[in-house]
């Protein structure tokens, strides 16, 4: 099979090279490493499909129950409608890449290797972050505008739709004028005017995604921390989805206040657009968002360290 | 050139590395032997920065391995071939190692050839058998053409032809004046192969000598004697200050005498002998002698007496 020896190869071909070998070598290796396995396909084709897919079947039935009772179009968010199935599941499908993309150099052993390459770990470290910080905001901003624009254009015959080009004007309230004949909906009179601007429904949609992209660097930091595929994921939906229903069973009063340190929170209000149709108990969009990137921070650091001090 | 001095390194209450302090020289391949547990893995992962030393220093050419500019033109190290991400290529596995120590991407292709890997370099290495494993792992030690080589176990489980090519590769790389050091718990396989050794035992440094030293210095040979008076003959031998036991097939193994000095005996006792073989201990019997008081597991050791039991992590 192999009968060339070393000296057939001459690495005459090696050029010389000065100083430290540095973050721009271990960047495009992270990069390589990202798009030559299949899981990360995988994960961001299941991210867009399921975002946006969903996205658009919520926004298709939402579409019949606006045209066959006119009373759903008071205060109807069609950015936030359109972004729940992104926001509420395609987080977890981010954040599981996310954790795959440190843990599976340790159910691999490739983080040995890795570290053998490069030994330097808070470069390989930030290197990874980087990376995948990236890749994962990138993608998160186009399927936040494509789940809104697809979704949109489902409702677009109602006038109630949203708009990134111009103000949108929906029906504040409806009253109820009491039953409509049989088979056919209640009476109702659309009263009052919420104005949408095109600045809010903007933000909402790249709050949405940044939103997301900081899920997916919660659950990279968790990953570095717990070093195990499934124990990440599973502590990064106890922390997202379990921990927040938990709460609920909570006494009213001080539940909210609780709530407003939780991670998932800016998930609830980032995405609204309709003035008034936040959560009055948590903070507005931007602080609440706040609140998640500094779990993110944190974790990352976390993270961090650990994966330098320890052992491989 | 790798230094170690007075490395030691614990995992929880388990001392796997104790006190070792060696040095790996350039132009020659230097075997790492000792059994299974000695420490031998949990050395190299030192040596590589992998985990940190409770006590000592380690350097490859005098610096500290995280310091190394370029880590892979100055080291190339395969502890394990498995240690691969499945799901990548071969090429993409080599690349990506490349790429962080800025390596021009056609290295990739000359050591997938070097190796004889050209063929399968774009398939997934979760299908690659131990043998191909290995050679993508050598492959990787030598992307960066490095001055010093580390290789643990590399021929464990490969076939009689990949133990040749890899023991091949060795030679060719000190012939370089490289500096190649090589880990294995078989004698056998550094027999041929090594020119200075370092044997330990649980985590202690048993020997660091040339393989001549290490030869001459085991207990050597012995001398196969098959006579009729078998006891005559014994009585003489004690006599004389050497030893004398007797083997199953009726024959005697003496130790202390030569053949001539053994036959001049016989002679002078007028006893007859019909066999007079000088024996040459292995090499491995001579390891095996030399670390027989420092095996980690043993099967024959009654319970009472096991030395400390411990959950092996440096394999």
């Amino acid at each position: 099979m192999a009968t060339k020896t070393i000296s057939d190869v001459r690495p005459s071909v090696l050029p010389p090279a000065a100083g430290h070998a540095g973050l721009r070598g271990v960047i495009a290796s992270e990069i390589t490493k990202l798009r030559s396995v299949r899981s990360t396909y995988w994960t961001l084709a299941a991210l867009l499909i399921i975002s946006i897919g969903v996205g658009v079947a919520v926004m298709a039935g939402e579409s019949s129950s606006l045209t066959n009772n006119v009373g759903n179009k008071a205060g109807f968010d069609g950015t936030q409608v359109s972004l729940i199935p992104f926001f509420e599941i395609g987080q977890l499908i981010i954040a599981v890449l996310g954790a795959m993309v440190i843990t599976s150099e340790y159910s691999t052993g490739m983080i040995r290797t890795s570290l053998t390459a490069m030994p330097r770990r808070g470069t390989v470290y930030a290197a990874k972050a980087i990376v995948f910080t990236s890749v994962t905001l990138v993608i998160s901003l186009i399927t936040s505008f494509i789940a809104f624009f697809a979704g949109q254009a489902m409702v677009a015959s109602t006038g109630v739709g949203a708009s990134l080009f111009g103000t949108v004007k929906i029906p504040a309230n409806a009253i109820f004028n009491g039953p409509g004949s049989p088979g056919s909906p209640p009476k109702v009179t659309l009263q009052g005017t919420d104005v949408i601007s095109a600045s809010s429904v903007l933000s909402a949609v790249i709050g949405t995604a940044l939103f997301v992209t900081l899920v997916a660097v919660i659950a990279f930091g968790l990953g570095a921390i717990i070093r195990h595929t499934a124990g990440t994921i599973t502590t990064v939906i106890g922390v997202m989805f379990i921990v927040p229903v938990l709460v609920q069973l909570l006494p009213d009063n001080w539940r909210w206040d609780i709530m407003r340190f939780f991670p998932d929170s800016a998930g609830r209000v980032i995405s609204v657009t309709v003035p008034g149709g936040g959560n009055a108990h948590l903070w507005s969009s931007w602080p609440q968002m706040i609140v998640t990137a500094c779990y993110a921070l944190v974790l990352l650091a976390v993270g961090a360290y650990l994966f330098r001090k320890r052992d491989a | 050139m790798i230094e170690v001095r007075g490395l030691t390194k614990r995992y929880g209450a388990k001392t796997a590395v104790d006190g070792l302090t060696f040095g790996v020289e350039p132009g020659k391949v230097t075997g790492f032997l000792g059994p299974n547990g000695a420490g031998k893995t949990t050395t190299m992962r030192c040596i590589l920065g992998l985990d940190y030393p409770d006590e000592g220093t380690v350097a490859v050419d005098g610096k500290a391995y995280s310091e190394l500019g370029y880590p892979m033109r100055e080291v190339g190290a395969l502890l394990d071939a498995k240690a691969v991400h499945g799901g990548r290529s071969a090429y993409n596995h080599l690349l990506c190692l490349a790429q962080t120590n800025s390596l021009p991407k056609r290295r990739v292709g000359e050591v997938l050839e070097l190796v004889g890997l050209t063929e399968v370099a774009g398939k997934r290495s979760k299908g690659f058998s131990l043998g191909m494993s290995q050679r993508l792992g050598i492959a990787a030690t030598l992307l960066g053409d490095p001055k010093v080589l580390m290789f643990d176990e590399p021929v464990n489980g490969l076939d009689p032809e990949g133990i040749l090519w890899i023991r091949n590769l060795m030679r060719a790389l000190a012939a370089e004046d490289r500096t190649v050091f090589v880990s294995s718990h078989l004698m056998s396989e550094m027999e041929h192969t090594a020119d200075h050794l370092i044997v330990i035992g649980r985590g202690k440094l048993i020997a660091d000598c040339t393989m001549r030293d290490f030869i001459a210095g085991s207990s050597g040979a012995s001398v196969r004697v098959r006579t009729p008076s078998t006891e005559a003959l014994a009585r003489a031998v004690a006599a004389k200050g050497a030893t004398a036991a007797a083997n199953e097939d009726g024959s005697i193994e003496v130790r202390g005498m030569t053949t001539e000095q053994l036959g001049d005996l016989a002679f002078g006792e007028g006893i007859r002998v019909h066999e007079l073989t000088t024996v040459q201990a292995s090499l491995e019997e001579a390891f095996m002698e030399l670390t027989a008081s420092s095996v980690e597991y043993r099967a024959d050791v009654p319970a009472g007496q096991q030395p400390s039991t411990t959950i092996g992590s440096g394999v």
